[in-house]
């Protein structure tokens, strides 16, 4: 691999977002204004907003970029670009590396414009370290990134690829523990929470909310990064020198 | 040793046998030009080539190495049908990126841009681009690295008669400065500017000759003629 293409990959896929700024807005605006939203909803109780608002500044880069990268791979895939990538002397890894680069960059813009809302703005009570909370949203982000990498080779057109959103981030939603907590939810489903990653990007962030679980937050922290060099490795294996 | 040695190569593409069992070479510093009517195989024996079409058997050398090996991908420069550049960058953007990948100096941009006459295009965005112009910014980035071989499936399609006699006089420029040129076609009026042409129908070699030679052998004066004498055989 060489580090001067995958920093060129990076700002290429930089470039084509700021080329769209309507998507910018989207990515930077939404989750503040659902923060906002969660806040005046849950107006009578200021509890609830202070245990699951905190997260929620550090699960929206986790979607947003899983939704953004299956939609630009699938592009690459369906343009020809990833071909004419593959013909040429570029590492994959350059590529992957190239885009969780950029899309970390864009995380930590999209999660610092949300902490600043929430924490500033709506008055969300953190007890821990904010900068934790930051950084583990980056980390969240670039594991959306890699399971959005992987699945987009299994969509062959934009609509498939939009509906991995409810298929596969929306179960984690409900099971990670945002929600409910885990150990009120039935056997089963917290048996299958164990096995999910946005859980213990979850715990991570709830932990860090609260303050202290130092060694939790390291632990969840050390699973988001296993489960993103698995992703991302198996991302690997769909990007084919040779095709059919 | 030739440019491209193709021996007994075996592909099957979507379940269907496209090309049974091909063999022919490109000698190094010809423009060779590989015709037949559509659905023939010309783009699988191209991707066969650059090596980026999964082959049943046979073997494909490629200026000495077996194609698609990785020295060969900074060697061989590869132009798809469909153009496959960045739509959402400028043009200029779109090659400063791939310099990047193939390592070559930001000097050859511009000469990339000179050649395929987009020096005036540069800063617009390749999506406002026209038909022509979107090949030609595709057949520019794949000059950036001055390939020793330069296989280009159709890259005159929907070219302008001005546009098409000045990429084939590029053409002829960068096989006089030693490169190697594999240019697919349907235009038979195209075949009389190559070295050498190729002749596929089916899967199967029909000619592998000069223009001269395939008029001799056919007793046609024009190439098009010649071409369905022995299509049409």
């Amino acid at each position: 691999m060489s580090r001067r293409i995958t920093v060129a990959t990076a700002l290429r896929v930089l470039l084509q977002l700021r080329r769209d700024p309507r998507t910018l807005a989207l990515v930077f605006l939404v989750p503040p204004m659902l923060v906002a939203l969660f806040r005046y909803v849950f107006d009578g109780q200021p509890a609830t907003f202070d245990r699951v608002g905190g997260p929620m500044v550090g699960i929206f880069p986790f979607t947003s970029m899983f939704v953004v990268t299956s939609i630009a791979m699938l592009r690459e895939r369906t343009t020809g670009t990833l071909e004419r990538l593959m013909s040429l002397p570029l590492a994959k890894l350059d590529l992957l590396l190239g885009y969780g680069l950029a899309f970390a960059a864009v995380a930590a813009a999209q999660a610092s414009i949300t902490a600043g809302v929430a924490f500033g703005l709506l008055g969300l009570d953190v007890r821990g370290d904010v900068s934790v909370v930051l950084l583990l949203a980056v980390g969240n982000a670039v594991l959306g990134m890699s399971l959005g990498l992987f699945v987009s080779a299994f969509a062959r057109t934009e609509f498939q690829a939009v509906q991995f959103l409810p298929a596969f981030v929306f179960p984690q939603l409900l099971l990670c523990g945002l929600l409910v907590p885990r150990d009120r939810m039935e056997s089963v489903l917290d048996a299958v929470s164990y096995a999910l990653p946005l859980t213990w990007a979850y715990d991570g962030l709830a932990h860090a909310v609260a303050g202290g679980g130092g060694f939790t937050i390291a632990r969840d922290a050390l699973i988001v990064v296993g489960v993103t060099a698995l992703a991302l490795a198996l991302g690997a294996t769909t990007l084919r020198r040779r095709t059919p | 040793m030739a440019a491209v040695e193709v021996e007994h190569l075996r592909v099957s593409r979507g379940g269907r046998l496209v090309l049974p069992d091909v063999s022919l070479t490109v000698e190094h510093g010809t423009v060779t030009g590989l015709l037949g009517p559509s659905g023939s195989g010309k783009t699988t024996l191209l991707r066969a080539i650059v090596g980026v079409q999964v082959v049943e058997g046979g073997r494909v050398t490629v200026l000495g190495a077996p194609a698609g090996s990785p020295p060969l991908r900074a060697r061989v420069g590869y132009v798809t049908q469909a153009p496959s550049v960045y739509v959402d960058l400028t043009v200029r953007e779109n090659l400063a990126y791939f310099a990047r990948v193939v390592g070559a100096p930001a000097e050859r941009i511009d000469r990339a841009l000179d050649v395929v006459g987009l020096r005036a295009f540069a800063h617009r965005v390749v999506r406002t681009l026209s038909g022509g112009e979107l090949s030609r910014c595709s057949l520019a980035t794949a000059l950036l690295g001055e390939p020793e071989l330069l296989v280009l499936d159709e890259p005159t399609v929907g070219l302008d008669p001005v546009l098409r006699r000045d990429l084939w006089r590029t053409f002829r420029a960068l096989a006089a400065g030693g490169a190697t040129l594999l240019v697919s076609s349907h235009v038979m009026e195209e075949a009389e500017r190559c070295d050498r042409l190729l002749l596929l129908r089916e899967g199967a070699v029909l000619a592998d000759e000069t223009p001269a030679s395939l008029r001799a052998r056919t007793g046609c004066e024009r190439l098009d003629d010649a071409f369905l004498a022995l299509v049409e055989a």
